[in-house]
């Protein structure tokens, strides 16, 4: 499930962020072939910040280990925020830790992006009944792919990159920056 | 040696202050009073024949019906095999204990434990903060009668059901694919 | 923590306190340490622990007896089966039965290929902390396998939920004696391709040897259990001394011969680090040893005993110990008669093995705490609950 809605052969143009030939729209033919180049040269580079937490963050490191590699798709694991492109939050957040993932976040440069693996860090998961437990990494910023699981597998935490490829692969980047998006929930 | 026999040997050099086996088909345990426990601890730990060299864990029960905290040791011997369950009674309205780190090194952690969770605060203890918790959180979560506050420093505890949420991202995609 | 910084600034000193996490590239999960130095020579290293803190005693008051089992494997997430072996044992005592001899043999040969998968992350994030991020990508490798095997045991990988109150979840189905004699015996050529890259490396032993010295009396004092008391010289293991589940069957123990490795100064002195990482690998060794024999002569029967659907058990309280990957695992559950716990207690060996850092940090240097803090095998997990 992703916050931006996935995108496939039936979603319309203008959803898709790609010109639909609307009467009055200026052709971004050029700039759209700057900004598949662009986008292609991002999504195949993003570093993540290792931010495992939990049960997931073992996951985390076994997808990234050598028969589900992450790194065949150019995401390398990288300890500081300020390397890092997306950061994948993987475990169950508690309000302890919560404000320093704040802090993490904002020391990431934009544009950013955040996976939320497993279902802790979806909506508190498991523990939603605990007094110390933050219910979803979405109350301190904003999440872009949501990763279902409880560990999730390798190739579910596979799938959710590539749905995050994805969505960098759909932005106009060139022409403007992505909207600034709601603030925490 | 067998917990009863231990019991009888520290009931023979203590008195009044430990208390009988408690009658139970499970696990066995006693009760020694608030103000021997120093001496008590000191005594299993030195004596040859008893040697209770390790503090195996330290932690609480709560009861309020009876209006006490209960502080649990479990304690074992390496050079013995052999080990003993012994329990001290504290009031639930100011509970305080001697600290135990002067005998058993472990006790710093779990003392800290049990007053992060339950609000034992322990005497002559180095460094009696919380632990587990953040250093402001409010109450002491495992007493029976603690209330959430809900959320902590502007964080809210509520979520909506999870399915809710996603029925209606649903639906709003299929509105707008629709057209 | 506020308060301690304070303290220091008053005080006019000129160390500095830095965070040492909690968010930091090494496996042991979210621990913070406050480290109080000016330079590279440390003055003390201050654990704050807590930012895992899930309540899980206080959930288990509120799920009832078998609800709580998926909740114990996320106690110790990178070895799952002790704490769902602890809890199934502490029910079992507090409703006076007993799982069937297949059920205690087949508990045993997962926690054993658990204790192996355990002690492979172990080591190998021992060696990344060190500087060497080849035997840790051959950890995670040989891992893949144990959670291939286990996966096909109980249908998870990491977070297993197999055993049961009264026995276990599931029976060993076709072809896996076969796999996981294949894998056992893959495991063996790799155990000694492991030692040979890095346990004898003299990088790896300089780094070790003679750092964060334990005594005997430390460590018994400070409440260690498991593989960090062994490496101190003391030789005590619960499954020979205070036997629990199948190890008390007398089947069991003839049919399999347990070794206990005990640190006795390997390269350096009794109890530094390099004792407490080799006594792992050594465990690592036996407990392949120990699912092959225990696969060799299993029984036959059920793999459950029969459980009132509503467990309620009487009032009373019960201490059940296991030995963990990381120690002593002992669960201390009081029942009131309902079918709900009254008081859930999980005392971890990575409590005490944190406790003790503070004490042993007095004058380390900044690369030997993180060889101090890996050759203990703290996961958060268990230290927060």
């Amino acid at each position: 499930m992703t916050a931006h809605d996935p995108v496939g052969p039936s979603t319309p143009a203008r959803l898709a962020g790609l010109p639909s030939g609307e009467p009055g729209e200026v052709s971004f033919f050029h700039t759209s072939q700057l900004d598949d180049l662009i986008n292609m040269a991002r999504e195949s580079s993003l570093w993540y910040l290792l931010f495992g937490l939990a049960c997931c963050g073992i996951e985390l490191i076994q997808t990234g280990g050598p028969r589900a590699d992450l790194m065949r798709f150019g995401a390398i694991p990288r300890a500081s925020p300020r390397q890092a492109d997306f950061m994948i939050v993987a475990g169950t957040l508690t309000y302890k830790m919560a404000e320093r993932a704040k802090l993490l976040h904002e020391q990431m440069s934009e544009p950013k992006y955040v996976i939320a693996m497993g279902s802790c860090a979806s909506c508190g998961g498991l523990f939603q009944g605990s007094y110390s437990v933050c219910k979803g990494v979405d109350k301190m910023f904003p999440v872009d792919v949501y990763v279902p699981g409880c560990p999730p597998r390798p190739e579910a935490l596979t799938e959710g990159l590539i749905r995050l490829q994805e969505i960098v692969r759909h932005e106009r980047w060139s022409l403007k920056r992505r909207p600034i998006r709601q603030g925490a929930r | 040696m067998t917990p009863q026999e231990i019991q009888t040997r520290l009931r023979g050099r203590f008195g009044e202050a430990v208390g009988p086996m408690a009658d139970t088909r499970r696990d066995p345990f006693f009760t020694v009073g608030k103000g021997a426990l120093l001496e008590v601890a000191a005594f299993l730990r030195d004596e040859p024949d008893l040697a209770m060299d390790a503090l195996e864990d330290e932690t609480a029960l709560d009861w309020p019906q009876r209006n006490v905290l209960e502080v649990v040791l479990h304690l074992f011997s390496f050079t013995h095999r052999h080990g003993v369950t012994v329990k001290v009674e504290v009031d639930r309205a100011a509970p305080s204990l001697p600290t135990l780190t002067g005998v058993w090194r472990a006790a710093e952690w779990f003392e800290r434990e049990v007053y992060d969770l339950f609000g034992v605060s322990f005497e002559g203890h180095p460094d009696l903060r919380r632990i587990l918790l953040p250093d402001d959180w409010e109450g002491h979560p495992l007493r029976k009668d603690y209330r959430e506050a809900g959320g902590w420093h502007g964080i809210s505890n509520e979520r909506e059901n999870p399915l809710v949420e996603l029925r209606r991202l649903d639906q709003k995609r299929r509105q707008e694919n629709l057209p | 923590m506020e308060k301690l910084i304070l303290r220091k600034i008053e005080a006019g000193r000129e160390e500095m306190i830095l965070n040492f996490g909690p968010q930091h590239p090494s496996t042991h999960g979210v621990i913070n340490l406050l480290v109080e130095t000016d330079g590279e020579v440390l003055r003390r290293a201050i654990p704050d622990v807590g930012y895992l803190h899930r309540g899980l005693e206080k959930i288990g008051e509120q799920v009832g007896y078998p609800g709580f089992m998926p909740f114990t494997d996320r106690i110790d997430y990178v070895a799952a089966m002790f704490p769902n072996e602890g809890w199934a044992t502490a029910v079992e005592r507090l409703l006076g039965i007993e799982a069937p001899p297949r059920a205690q043999w087949l508990r045993a040969i997962s926690c054993e290929l658990c204790r192996i998968a355990s002690h492979l992350v172990s080591v190998g994030t021992m060696a990344m902390d060190i500087g060497a991020f080849t035997p840790m990508l051959h950890g995670i490798r040989e891992r893949e396998k144990v959670n291939d095997l286990l996966e096909a045991l109980c249908g998870a990988r990491l977070t297993y939920n197999y055993h049961r109150i009264g026995g276990v979840a599931f029976d060993l189905p076709e072809g896996w004696r076969d796999e996981c004699l294949r894998f056992l015996d893959h495991f063996d050529a790799f155990l000694s391709e492991f030692d040979r890259l890095i346990s004898w490396n003299e990088l790896y032993v300089r780094r070790l040897a003679g750092i964060a010295v334990v005594s005997r009396e430390q460590a018994i004092s400070f409440g260690l259990s498991g593989p960090n008391l062994r490496g101190s010289g003391v030789d005590f293991d619960l499954r020979r001394d205070m036997p629990y589940g199948s190890w008390a069957l007398p089947d069991f123990t003839k049919a399999v011969r347990l070794e206990v490795p005990v640190g006795k100064g390997f390269v350096g002195k009794t109890g530094d680090c390099f004792d407490r990482y080799y006594v792992r690998c050594l465990e690592m060794k036996v407990s392949a040893r120990l699912v092959r024999e225990a696969l060799a002569s299993i029984p036959e029967g059920e793999i459950a005993a029969k459980v009132p659907r509503k467990v309620k058990p009487e009032p009373g309280e019960v201490m059940s110990r296991i030995e963990s990957a990381r120690g002593e695992m002992a669960f201390y559950v009081v029942s009131d008669g309902t079918d709900k716990a009254y008081r859930v207690r999980v005392r971890t060996g990575s409590f005490t093995g944190m406790g003790i850092v503070e004490e042993l940090s007095r004058g380390l240097m900044l690369a030997d705490l993180v060889a101090l803090i890996a050759s203990l095998d703290v996961v958060a997990p268990e230290i927060d609950r």
